[in-house]
């Protein structure tokens, strides 16, 4: 078998003439949802995950991931697992019929004034 | 104010940083998980950045430009202690180590934020955010790690037993200890040391840790003084093989 000199793999035993086993159960941590602030007031953006065995962790995680360049001033995590979400195959409950106009902002009188304004900063 | 005293002082400093930061940023693309890898090298620079810093001041006193002094030297000139430039082990020991330098590093900036020398306590003072993280992410996975499991616990315990000497050796007396407390440019290793030791004890013990018994403790000294183990001819070799294909190269 070639003995790999690549500290990467001899590290991660990688077997070269064997098959690959599956993952073992807790083979990887769970994952923290990340949110990131820029300014104090501003709203926490969400920013990507982070794998982490708790939510400390996580949050010594994210604050390099996610917060070692430009402004920082909060992080927060939360759990994967503890976000409640829309399911894929629900998506056509956003779709509208097009006939209400009424219930857009592009329908009320200010328009003009929208429009006057975006004129104004493009000169 | 005594020049030659804070050179002595900031060469060591600067040493430390500069050789822990190497030393740490060998394990990248080699950390335990991606996010620690990014972490830990993360740091890794942030520790040789310090060390520039200092470097910088040493120049401004005359010495030279500070990738000179960092690349140019021999192994003999490093006034670092022989701690940070041991290998990196296995990650328990890298954890440790940086555990108990970092807090022995954040209480000195700590101190030198009111240095009479206002150069060094203006650098003091800006790099206490990058070492408050660096502090937090030591006491988090010695915490973390200390009582997990039986091998996490043996693992680390070893580890404490096989660093601490060597820790012991960050706190060596310089040869300006009493002028450099007369001046207010620093209080001193002793008055650090037992700072350092009151701060470390009640992490160690939340993670089951012992430090090793008082009568066992020997430091292991002459780094200050450029006395070093044969694993830092190596370093300096590589860490500087760059710079003298090219010494006077534009980065």
């Amino acid at each position: 078998m070639i003995k790999s000199l690549d500290p990467r793999v001899t590290r991660a035993e990688i077997e070269l003439d064997n098959a690959i086993e599956p993952l073992k159960e807790m083979d990887q941590w769970e994952t923290f949802e990340v949110f990131h602030q820029k300014r104090r007031g501003d709203q926490h953006m969400h920013v990507g995950i982070v794998h982490a065995p708790n939510a400390e962790m996580a949050i010594l995680f994210a604050k390099e991931q996610y917060g070692r360049r430009g402004l920082s001033v909060n992080i927060w995590v939360v759990k994967t697992r503890d976000v409640f979400t829309t399911d894929y195959d629900d998506s056509d409950i956003f779709e509208t019929v097009p006939e209400k106009q009424y219930r857009e902002a592009g329908g009320y009188k200010v328009m003009d004034k929208i429009n006057k304004y975006k004129k104004s900063v493009k000169a | 104010m005594n020049n030659t005293a804070v050179k002595e002082l900031l060469y060591k400093m600067a040493d430390d940083l500069l050789i822990i930061g190497h030393r740490n940023s060998e394990w990248t693309g080699l950390g335990p998980i991606l996010e620690e890898d990014i972490s830990f090298s993360s740091m890794a620079q942030d520790k040789i950045g310090q060390s520039q810093a200092l470097f910088q001041l040493l120049h401004e006193l005359g010495e030279q430009e500070p990738d000179t002094v960092a690349f140019a030297r021999g192994s003999g000139q490093f006034h670092n202690c022989q701690f940070v430039e041991l290998p990196n082990g296995e990650y328990d020991f890298s954890l440790v180590r940086h555990f108990l330098f970092d807090h022995a590093d954040q209480l000195r900036f700590e101190m030198l934020a009111n240095s009479s020398y206002e150069p060094l306590a203006k650098v003091a003072r800006k790099v206490k955010g990058e070492i408050k993280y660096h502090v937090f992410h030591a006491n988090t996975w010695v915490v973390k790690l200390g009582p997990a499991n039986e091998e996490s616990h043996t693992r680390m315990q070893n580890a404490l037993n096989e660093a601490w000497n060597y820790a012991l050796g960050i706190f060596e007396n310089g040869p300006f200890e009493e002028e450099l407390k007369q001046a207010g440019i620093f209080e001193g290793e002793q008055v650090l040391f037992d700072k350092w030791l009151a701060n470390i004890t009640p992490h160690l013990l939340k993670a089951g840790l012992m430090i090793p018994s008082q009568d066992s403790w020997q430091a292991v000294n002459g780094g200050r003084f450029g006395k070093h183990t044969s694993h830092l001819e190596p370093l300096v070799e590589e860490m500087s093989e760059v710079f003298k294909i090219d010494p006077s190269a534009e980065w």
